[in-house]
C-alpha cells in the first residue's frame, strides 16, 4: 500500500538511517505530506523503530533537533539582529533620559547650580563639575553616561548594518528610520508584504485604532513622520507627502527583500514627487487641499 | 462541573485551590512538591477547565496543539496527556517551547505554520484524540477546518477564539457568531462559553468532527 517513491505519502522517517539525527531533523523541517497517516505503526512496520515507544523517543529527538536548528536560523537572520538593536537603542535612550531626570532632581538638592539632562550627567561623571562631592550621585551619573554611550554605540551599529540588510530602504529613508520600520513590521519580509497604506501609519497604531473605532480622524503618518520629506512639507500637504513616501518605502522594502539589488531610480522618483507636492503649497498659499487637522 | 482529566488536580497553593499538573516548572509558576499550579489567566485551556467546560479530556490522549507559543499551556497538556505535538510558527516563543519540551519526552515541538498542515502532515500522526487550538491569526475557523484531517472521528476540538485577531473593530459577539458558523462546515459545536473572567474577548468552543 505504501509507495516508497511517492514523497507525498511518506512519513518523515522514510529513507532515514535510525542513527542519523541530522538527516532526521532535515526531514522534519523540509518534508511535507498530503495527509497524515498512522506514522508510529508505519515506522515500526518499516523497521525504523522497534516499538511505538522507541518511535516516540526518536521523534522527540528529531523534532527537538529540527526546531532548535530552525529557531536558531531564523533568529540569526540579519533583519532580526536589526530589530533587536533598534529596540535596545530605544530602551537605552529612554532609560538614560529617565535616570537623568532623577539625577537632576537629586543633584539639585545638593548643588543649587546643578544642571539637567544627559549632558549634565556626562559632565558630572567625567568629574568636570565642581561643588558636588556626594559619591552616590556621581555613581548614578556614571550609569547614565554609560547608558547614553551604549545608545550611541547601538545607533552606530544600526547605521552600519541597515544598509547591508536593506540597501534601498536605507537610501530612501535614513538607516535608523529604515530599521524602525523593519522593527515595527516584525522583520524585512513582513514589511515587504505590507501595503503602502499600512507602512504609512506604522507606529501610529493608537491613532489608527481610535479612527477604526470611529472616534478620530485617520492618522496621516506614523513613524515616517521623521522622514525629511514628510516633516519638511507644509502641514496642509503632509498627508500627500506621507502617502508618496510610504509608497516608495513599501516598494523599496519589496526590492530589498525579494531581490536585494540597489535601485537608485527610486530615490530620484521620490525626490521628484515630493518636489511637486511641496510646490503645490507654495503656489496657492493658504488653500488647504488635504483637509483634516494635523494631529501631531 | 465536569470531571478533571486524570493527572490534573485541584491543590492548595498558599491556601488557594488551584488547578495543577505534575512536571518540571516552565514559567515560574508556584509548585508544591512535583505539582505545579496551572494559571487560567495565562492559559485558555486552563480557563476552559476552570469554568467547568465539558472538554472530554480524560488523560493520556494523543494531542495536536496548534499555537503552542512559549509552551505555557502545552507543557501542562503534556503533563497529563500522551504524545503531544506542539505547532508554533514564531521563532522567539519557540525558543521557550524547546525548554519546556526538554524534560517532556512525549512533547514534540514543531516550528510550523498551522495554516499549512501539509508542512507537518509527514510528522503528526492521523487520528489524534484532541486538537487544542489557540492561534492569534485571522481565519481561526479555517485553521480548525484544515486541521480536521488529523482528528479521529470520535475526537474533540478544543478551540479558543480570539475576537481581536479576526477583526478589532467589530463587536466580539458578531465575530464569534461568524467563526462558529464557519466552523460548522466541519464540526458539530458541543459547547461554547465566554472566557471573559480570565481572557478578554475570547470564546471557548468544544466541538466534535462531523
Amino acid at each position: 500500500m505504501t509507495d516508497e517513491t511517492d514523497a507525498a505519502t511518506a512519513g518523515w522517517f522514510s529513507d532515514l538511517q535510525p542513527g542519523d539525527l541530522e538527516a532526521a531533523a532535515d526531514a522534519i523541517t523540509e518534508g511535507r505530506a498530503e495527509a497524515p497517516r498512522e506514522w508510529p505503526a508505519t515506522a515500526v512496520e518499516d523497521g525504523y523503530a522497534d516499538s511505538r515507544d522507541d518511535y516516540y523517543d526518536r521523534l522527540h529527538e528529531a523534532t527537538m533537533a529540527a526546531t532548535r536548528t530552525a529557531v536558531r536560523k531564523r533568529e540569526r537572520a540579519d533583519d532580526q539582529q536589526l530589530v533587536h538593536a533598534i529596540r535596545a537603542m530605544d530602551d537605552c535612550e529612554r532609560t538614560a533620559n529617565e535616570l537623568a531626570e532623577r539625577l537632576a532632581e537629586w543633584a539639585g538638592t545638593v548643588d543649587p547650580d546643578a544642571g539637567t539632562g544627559v549632558e549634565y550627567a556626562r559632565r558630572l561623571a567625567s568629574g568636570d563639575e565642581d561643588g558636588l562631592e556626594e559619591p552616590a550621585i556621581r555613581s548614578l551619573a556614571e550609569r547614565v553616561a554609560g547608558l547614553a554611550d551604549e545608545a550611541d554605540e547601538l545607533r552606530e551599529f544600526v547605521e552600519r548594518q541597515t544598509p547591508a540588510v536593506a540597501p534601498n530602504l536605507s537610501a530612501l529613508a535614513d538607516p535608523v528610520l529604515a530599521a524602525r520600520l523593519i522593527s515595527l513590521a516584525g522583520g524585512l519580509e513582513a514589511l515587504a508584504k505590507k501595503p503602502s497604506g499600512t507602512v504609512q501609519v506604522l507606529g501610529a497604531e493608537d491613532a489608527l485604532f481610535a479612527h477604526l473605532r470611529g472616534h478620530a480622524p485617520s492618522p496621516k503618518h506614523g513613524i515616517i513622520y521623521t522622514h525629511d520629506a514628510v516633516r519638511g512639507t507644509h502641514p496642509d500637504e503632509r498627508g500627500s507627502a506621507a502617502r508618496a513616501v510610504a509608497g516608495k518605502l513599501a516598494i523599496a522594502a519589496r526590492v530589498d527583500h525579494y531581490s536585494g539589488e540597489l535601485k537608485p531610480e527610486l530615490e530620484a522618483e521620490l525626490a521628484e514627487r515630493i518636489e511637486t507636492i511641496q510646490a503645490r503649497n507654495a503656489e496657492d498659499g493658504d488653500a488647504a487641499t488635504d483637509g483634516g487637522t494635523d494631529d501631531e | 462541573m465536569s470531571e478533571l482529566p486524570t493527572g490534573v488536580e485541584r491543590r492548595a497553593f498558599d491556601g488557594t485551590e488551584r488547578l495543577a499538573t505534575r512536571g518540571e516548572p516552565v514559567y515560574g509558576e508556584p509548585t508544591d512538591g512535583e505539582w505545579r499550579a496551572w494559571n487560567p489567566n495565562r492559559s485558555k485551556l486552563g480557563a476552559m477547565l476552570e469554568l467547568g467546560m465539558d472538554t472530554g479530556l480524560a488523560g493520556g490522549e494523543t494531542v495536536l496543539y496548534l499555537g503552542a507559543a512559549s509552551g505555557t499551556t502545552v507543557s501542562h497538556v503534556a503533563d497529563f496527556a500522551g504524545p503531544t505535538y506542539a505547532v508554533e510558527f514564531a521563532a522567539r516563543p519557540a525558543r521557550d517551547l524547546l525548554e519546556a519540551a526538554e524534560s517532556r519526552d512525549r512533547l514534540f515541538p514543531l516550528l510550523k505554520d498551522a495554516r499549512k498542515p501539509e508542512s507537518y502532515a509527514h510528522v503528526v500522526e492521523s487520528d489524534v484524540d484532541v486538537i487544542v487550538q489557540d492561534v492569534a491569526t485571522r481565519g481561526q475557523a479555517r485553521v480548525a477546518l484544515e486541521n480536521r484531517q488529523f482528528l479521529a472521528d470520535d475526537g474533540r476540538l478544543l478551540l479558543a477564539v480570539k475576537a481581536r485577531s479576526e477583526d478589532v473593530t467589530r463587536a466580539p459577539e458578531d465575530v464569534f457568531e461568524d467563526v462558529r458558523a464557519e466552523l460548522e462546515e466541519g464540526y458539530e459545536v458541543v459547547e461554547t462559553e465566554r472566557l471573559e473572567r480570565y481572557h478578554t474577548d475570547h470564546l471557548g468552543i468544544v466541538a466534535r468532527p462531523l
